[in-house]
């Protein structure tokens, strides 16, 4: 059996996985019945400002019959009375002492706000405090969320104001609505933040009723832009968290991967991008807190069936292996196959190919079953076709190298080498 | 051992006749099985459906909610989409050849998806065509069944007055008169019927029979082009010693006499033979099960492997407890005071292939008997010979000779459906009926 658990800045958890400042961990009877579930620890959430909410508050994005595939909310940070989560939280720690307790803050912008919130947050005895510098909604109106998350310079400041208080750790939390996370995360860190988390929720509008026109989530025949999650983010938060692992500044702090995991293979990518914990929210949305029990199991096979013994063993293991462009290996080449035997003849992927690819499948009509092969010197090797095809491992990519030898873009240009020669 | 109507409850009637493929229940239900569609490319099952049904497109169009454009896919290849539906043998048509089955999974159920789209379709009554300017021509049908539906169908929307000479009181064919009760209704059928016809330019004359009420010169005089699609209805006999006792009937009429009316009205035996194993064999036995019969047999002179049904429709009898006698070939029916009261068969034994390619049954010498009170003949309808013949019309014992587009030997007279290929599926009759309306509207220069 490995050891699933995560050490955080010296927050220790019985394994990686924290349920995301949410709903599901806005008060104590969700937190005790999360911890009761077997997760490892929560981002209590957002303490602050006074707020009031609107319904409705969420949509959804579905596809091909799967429900929920991405999440939207315009739902604010905590409606409920401060003293009353702060009561709360302090109970939970109580009952369950071996569990991250995290607190999710957003102040209103002045540095005796945060002070005194601060103040409130560490007498309950929690372990560590995230900055909420990524709402996307509400708040943004108000000068706090995503507004400070969106200015390198104000994230600074209020990062600055947060370390002259805090006696436990900080993680500051990014906001995805920027064109790059890396200059609010250098920021923050420099500003003293001892962990970055990503990413919070991208703006989004997800859909529009056809019939009254009004788009959703509906308020009163208006809708405003809200904040997309779940498993449709995942790519996006990946490549976010890829691009603070390769920071210099950023990649020496720890990480709390966020953004679409809804089981332990989504964990583990975020872990192998430099994530030390993971939070979760919408599929636990979804499917309630019952799904940490295949989480913890999935991680514990997967890494005893690869021979690591702690989760430190494999963080980060995947950065290396991002490159840029130029350094790719121009003389790797691969050819897509069919195997004949596990074909169903659905012609998904003639079709793809034929029409949005480089025409490099065969097409032998038959009755009612075509036959379908690959035309090797056609094939460009973009994977199209592998992807369609209903059948595992009915198409296959072999390796056919253009010769021996890396070669990459620069190189290839200085030798002169044929360009758009296909 | 009588043969007596009114056998069962009327609880027990409607229970045994309901729908044996029930419809979906909801969007969500349909929508779980359109999804799994996965939308192939010159997909094995269109090409499996003799009307050519873009199916991939049709359930793809379910999933988008657009099921008005899902019910104009199915019904402008195939007008009778809403009946072939509930009829069709998809097992060895489009659920056949869905490439599921090649993965051991189950297929996409097309034919309830089909009923999905087509059912609403009728019931919100869309007009899903619209007809083209009036050409002035007139086309004359003889059979209101599916291939002259179907052909009419086509001919309306090219801007045809149709006029179509049925000898029933009701259309549809052997959609209302032939088939089993539990998988279409008269009052479906009717309804159907109606639906077509609701695009206007149809006329349907009922009771109106070729070479009785009508002949087919006064057709050929009145209307620009004729199309004959009367199908078959003898039922063939079996030329065998007692074929006249009262008891022994046609299934043809049996099924007939079911649909046109009451359940409890239908006398049936107590011990029922069935002579055949073609889908007509099948849906008189359940029926006679259905309406009450004590003990039903199927006698069939060859094996399972040659039956003409499918393996689905096999179960159907099975499970409504026929029995099956294989290579039984009825000899002599016996009887007492004119009514039937055996049934002696010839055990048989497989020889070489016939002209089907079928091996062939040849005799063992042995017989056995069975003690039957009533005995339905389902060995196969034959065509109506006199009546081609006496039209002058070219036919091979009785089906009539057309050219691939359904051209006679008879300049602007077309045939298609069972009275040209002897009996198949409703849905060939409606591929039949459009490849004749393609023909007229080529004959007719439009």
């Amino acid at each position: 059996m490995a050891d699933i658990s995560a050490n955080f800045l010296g927050i220790k958890s019985p394994n990686p996985f924290w349920l995301a400042s949410a709903p599901p961990t806005d008060k104590k009877i969700n937190v005790l019945r999360a911890f009761e579930a077997g997760w490892g620890g929560v981002v209590w959430k957002t303490l602050g400002s006074q707020v009031k909410n609107v319904s409705s508050r969420y949509s959804a994005v579905n596809y091909n019959g799967s429900k929920v595939m991405g999440l939207n909310n315009i739902e604010l940070i905590s409606d409920r009375p401060l003293e009353l989560n702060l009561r709360e939280i302090k109970e939970c720690i109580k009952l369950f002492p071996d569990r991250a307790m995290i607190v999710s803050l957003m102040a209103d912008n002045t540095r005796e706000k945060w002070h005194e919130l601060i103040a409130q947050v560490e007498d309950t005895g929690a372990h560590g405090i995230e900055l909420n510098f990524g709402c996307p909604h509400g708040m943004t109106e108000r000068g706090m969320g995503a507004v400070v998350g969106q200015d390198p310079e104000i994230a600074r400041l209020v990062v600055e104001w947060v370390m002259e208080k805090a006696t436990i750790p900080v993680i500051t939390k990014l906001t995805p609505n920027v064109h790059s996370v890396v200059p609010t995360g250098k920021a923050s860190v420099e500003a003293g933040s001892n962990a970055l988390s990503l990413i919070n929720t991208i703006q989004s509008v997800t859909g529009i009723d056809l019939d009254t026109f009004v788009p959703n989530p509906y308020v009163a025949g208006k809708s405003v832009f809200g904040g997309y999650c779940g498993p449709a983010v995942k790519p996006i938060a990946l490549k976010m968290l890829a691009t603070i692992s390769q920071d210099p500044v950023t990649a020496k702090v720890p990480i709390s991967g966020i953004g679409g995991v809804s089981t332990w293979k989504d964990a583990v990518e975020f872990m192998l991008l430099g994530a030390t914990t993971v939070q979760v929210c919408t599929a636990v949305m979804k499917h309630g807190f019952r799904i940490v029990e295949d989480m913890c199991e999935g991680l514990n096979n997967w890494m005893d069936e690869k021979g690591f013994k702690t989760i430190n063993d494999f963080i980060g293991k995947s950065v290396p292996h991002l490159t840029q462009w130029e350094e790719l290996d121009i003389n790797y080449h691969i050819v897509a196959n069919i195997d004949q035997e596990k074909c169903i003849h659905c012609g998904l992927c003639y079709i793809a190919c034929e029409d949005a690819s480089h025409q490099s499948i065969n097409l032998q009509y038959g009755d009612p079953y075509n036959n379908y092969t690959i035309k090797e010197e056609e094939c460009v090797g973009c994977n199209l076709c592998k992807l369609i095809c209903p059948v595992d491992n009915c198409i296959t990519m072999v390796e056919q190298r253009k010769g021996p030898d890396y070669i990459n873009w620069k190189e290839f240009q200085q030798r002169g080498l044929p360009l758009n020669d296909h | 051992m009588p043969i007596k109507n009114n056998r069962l409850t009327a609880e027990q009637y409607e229970q045994n006749f309901s729908d044996i493929h029930p419809p979906f229940d909801s969007r969500e239900s349909a929508l779980v099985e359109a999804n799994r569609c996965l939308y192939c490319y010159d997909a094995p099952c269109t090409k499996s459906c003799p009307t050519s049904i873009n199916i991939p497109k049709f359930i793809k169009q379910i999933s988008t909610d657009n099921v008005k454009g899902s019910a104009h896919t199915i019904l402008v290849s195939n007008i009778m989409g809403a009946g072939c539906s509930r009829v069709c043998p998809v097992e060895k048509l489009c659920e056949g050849a869905c490439v599921y089955n090649l993965l051991e999974e189950p297929p996409i159920p097309i034919a309830r998806l089909q009923r999905y789209s087509t059912e609403q379709a009728m019931e919100k009554q869309w007009k899903l065509f619209e007809r083209k300017p009036a050409t002035g021509k007139k086309v004359a049908i003889v059979g209101a069944g599916p291939a002259g539906l179907s052909c009419a169908h086509v001919l309306s929307r090219a801007g045809i007055d149709v006029t179509i000479y049925e000898k029933e009181s009701q259309g549809g064919g052997l959609m209302t008169f032939g088939i089993a009760a539990y998988k279409v209704t008269p009052q479906f059928c009717e309804a159907e019927v109606n639906y077509i016809t609701s695009i206007g330019g149809i006329t349907i004359k009922y009771d109106q029979e070729l070479g009785k009420n009508i002949t087919l010169a006064e057709l050929k005089n009145n209307y620009d082009a004729v199309y004959l699609g009367f199908g078959v209805g003898l039922a063939r006999q079996l030329n065998i010693p007692g074929e006249e006792l009262t008891g022994v009937v046609d299934a043809i009429r049996f099924i007939y006499d079911i649909r046109a009316g009451a359940y409890e009205q239908v006398p049936v035996g107590d011990k029922v033979a069935v002579i055949g194993m073609g889908m007509t064999a099948i849906d008189a036995a359940t029926q006679a099960k259905r309406l009450g019969a004590k003990d039903v047999t199927l006698v069939y002179r060859r094996t399972q492997a040659e039956m003409p049904c499918t393996e689905v429709e096999l179960d159907i009898a099975k499970l409504d407890g026929c029995r099956i006698m294989w290579l039984a070939a009825p000899a002599t029916i016996k009887g007492e005071n004119g009514k039937v009261t055996q049934l002696v068969c010839n055990l048989m034994q497989l020889g070489d292939p016939d002209a089907s390619g079928r091996r062939s049954p040849v005799e063992t010498g042995e017989t056995f008997t069975l003690e039957v009170d009533m005995v339905i003949k389902a060995a196969g309808q034959i065509p109506f010979e006199e009546l081609v013949s006496g039209n002058q019309i070219q036919h091979k014992q009785g089906k009539i000779v057309t050219q691939s587009n359904g051209a006679t030997n008879i300049a602007g007279v077309f045939a298609g459906g069972d009275c040209v290929n002897g009996g198949k599926e409703v849905v060939d009759a409606v591929q039949a009926g459009k490849i004749g309306a393609d023909a007229i509207l080529k004959y007719l220069s439009l």
